[in-house]
């Protein structure tokens, strides 16, 4: 097992990411708020480097109680990652497709010490 | 990956260098030695609204190349065209940066803009071959100035022609035939066949005139006995009365990119095209593949029903469909059994071409093809590459050793 140092915490910005590289393995670390979390930097779809694209809130359509459409929200309480290559996204905490929870994100174990971040592989 | 390029791994937006994004495309390159494997691809775009005060430049009536000054402020940018919404919206909202073309800077001005990116995917996907479409005449069949294709389309192939086939063997294009006027389809065929660079012609796909027409005999007889590819390029339309329903551009994507080579490709095989033209190569262009197995059958199905209603064909329509060809992108996959039998029912060895869309938000990599399970590897090497030399009459590097049987 290999630990990668990451960055210092204060220079990851919320709701970005640091790709680092070892060897032809590269790992995307998030932070959203004080958590950190590390996913492969290849989209399972087609390969795509998923960790560099836009990080957005998932979606939601809104229906009233008569099952009317009210047009789209965002939810804060999800925040994706979408592969810049053709847009799959992945909820950053968990590393899933929000509409095919088998289409997932490889995950990497974050390891902080102080205000280092560091990433096993 | 060029040498002189060093990965950044920042988040890519729409001004990102290609090579950045597509640098995954070259590990996967690597990793399965495409420098070994014959890649043509058939139809990619060219995006760059950039060069059009150049083409408006080459517009051959005076009075209409006096006319391209009137827009873009004086700098003839988007001068006459007449682009639907839905192009706008292939990025998901800004989700796919490229979705909505390339804005990268591009240093190297010894060549044009379009050489430049047209080479960064050439070497990142690892290909040898890369058809190029512009983007600009995807809709253009529709355009409510019916003259105005000709114009447009002959300076735009012109430029092709003049300006960017010349810099670069790799790069291949097949020509905009500007289909609702037949006599103008035929002088396009008359003075660009047999050009440098020039693969054949195409059709877009989004228009109103039946291709059974008889104005059309002529054209595809030229087509035929030159030997010549005649494409039909997919293209939205969203204000089909039926399209015009779906409210969301995943729904009108994935409908109206079939709807149209749908209604062209029945017309063709239920009108006995194929009988009377039978040497012509017809190719299906960016439709996908899985409304193929619908059309064999259902067409099938009422054929045997309804035979004096197409009293020209000698066989089912799927057995002429399988005689023509088919790109393979976008490939729908979600389901490898249906892609499976889908591939076997078009005889995709033998008719299917291998195609990336590049720079659109739904580009296939050559991978899609080479990672299919179900496929032994001659029939990748067929369909990556050389499906398209044999159909295009293109010339194989001698570095390949290894010729796959058709």
């Amino acid at each position: 097992m290999v630990e990668l140092f990451v960055a210092k915490a204060g220079d990851i910005a919320d709701r970005d990411r640091c790709v680092v590289v070892e060897g032809d393995l590269e790992i995307g670390v998030f932070r959203l708020g004080d958590d950190f979390f590390a996913w492969e930097n290849n989209c399972p779809h087609m390969g795509g480097p998923v960790c560099q694209g836009k990080v957005m809130n998932r979606v939601n359509e809104v229906l009233d109680d008569g099952k009317k459409s009210h047009g789209f929200e965002f939810v804060e309480a999800d925040v994706h990652i979408i592969c810049p290559w053709h847009g799959f996204e992945f909820n950053i905490r968990t590393g899933v497709h929000p509409g095919e929870a088998n289409t997932r994100l490889t995950q990497y174990e974050v390891v902080v010490r102080g205000e280092d971040i560091y990433v096993r592989t | 990956m060029s040498e002189d390029y060093k990965r950044t791994y920042s988040q890519i937006d729409d001004w990102s260098d290609s090579r950045e994004l597509l640098a995954n495309a070259r590990k996967q390159a690597n990793q399965r030695n495409f420098d070994d494997v014959f890649i043509v691809d058939i139809d990619s775009h060219i995006s760059d609204g950039g060069a059009w005060p150049e083409i408006m430049d080459l517009v051959e009536d005076p009075v209409i190349r006096d006319a391209a000054s009137a827009f873009g402020d004086g700098s003839k940018r988007g001068a006459f065209l007449n682009h639907t919404p839905g192009l706008q919206w292939q990025n998901v909202w800004g989700r796919i940066p490229h979705g909505q073309g390339l804005k990268e800077p591009v240093e190297d001005t010894d060549v044009p803009r379009d050489v430049v990116l047209v080479r960064k995917s050439i070497d990142q996907m690892g290909l040898d071959y890369q058809v190029v479409f512009p983007n600009a005449l995807l809709f253009l069949g529709m355009h409510p100035v019916p003259e105005m294709e000709v114009h447009l389309a002959t300076a735009y192939n012109r430029w092709l022609v003049e300006r960017i086939l010349p810099e670069d063997p790799r790069i291949r294009a097949m020509l905009y035939l500007p289909f609702n006027n037949p006599e103008a389809a035929e002088a396009t065929v008359k003075r660009f066949l047999g050009k440098p660079g020039v693969a054949g012609f195409l059709v877009t796909s989004s228009r109103h005139k039946p291709v059974h027409s008889n104005e059309y005999m002529r054209l595809y007889a030229m087509l035929e006995e030159a030997g010549q590819v005649l494409g039909f390029h997919t293209h939205l339309n969203w204000q089909d009365e039926y399209t015009s329903q779906l409210n969301r551009f995943i729904s009108m994507h994935a409908i109206s990119f079939v709807l149209c080579n749908l209604v062209h490709l029945t017309n063709w095989v239920i009108n006995g095209l194929p009988e009377r033209f039978p040497k012509l190569k017809v190719m299906w262009i960016e439709s996908g593949i899985a409304w193929l197995s619908f059309a064999m059958q259902r067409l099938d199905h009422e054929y045997m029903m309804r035979t004096s209603e197409a009293p020209l064909l000698k066989k089912l329509p799927s057995e002429y469909m399988r005689d023509m060809f088919y790109t393979s992108q976008p490939m729908e996959r979600s389901n490898e059994a249906l892609l499976a039998a889908t591939m076997e029912g078009i005889s995709a060895n033998s008719q299917m071409l291998y195609a990336s869309d590049w720079p659109h938000w739904d580009f296939d990599l050559p991978s899609v093809i080479w990672d299919l399970p179900f496929l032994d590897e001659n029939a990748k090497r067929n369909i990556l590459g050389y499906n398209a030399a044999r159909v295009f009459d293109l010339e194989i590097p001698e570095r390949y050793s290894k010729v796959a049987a058709e």
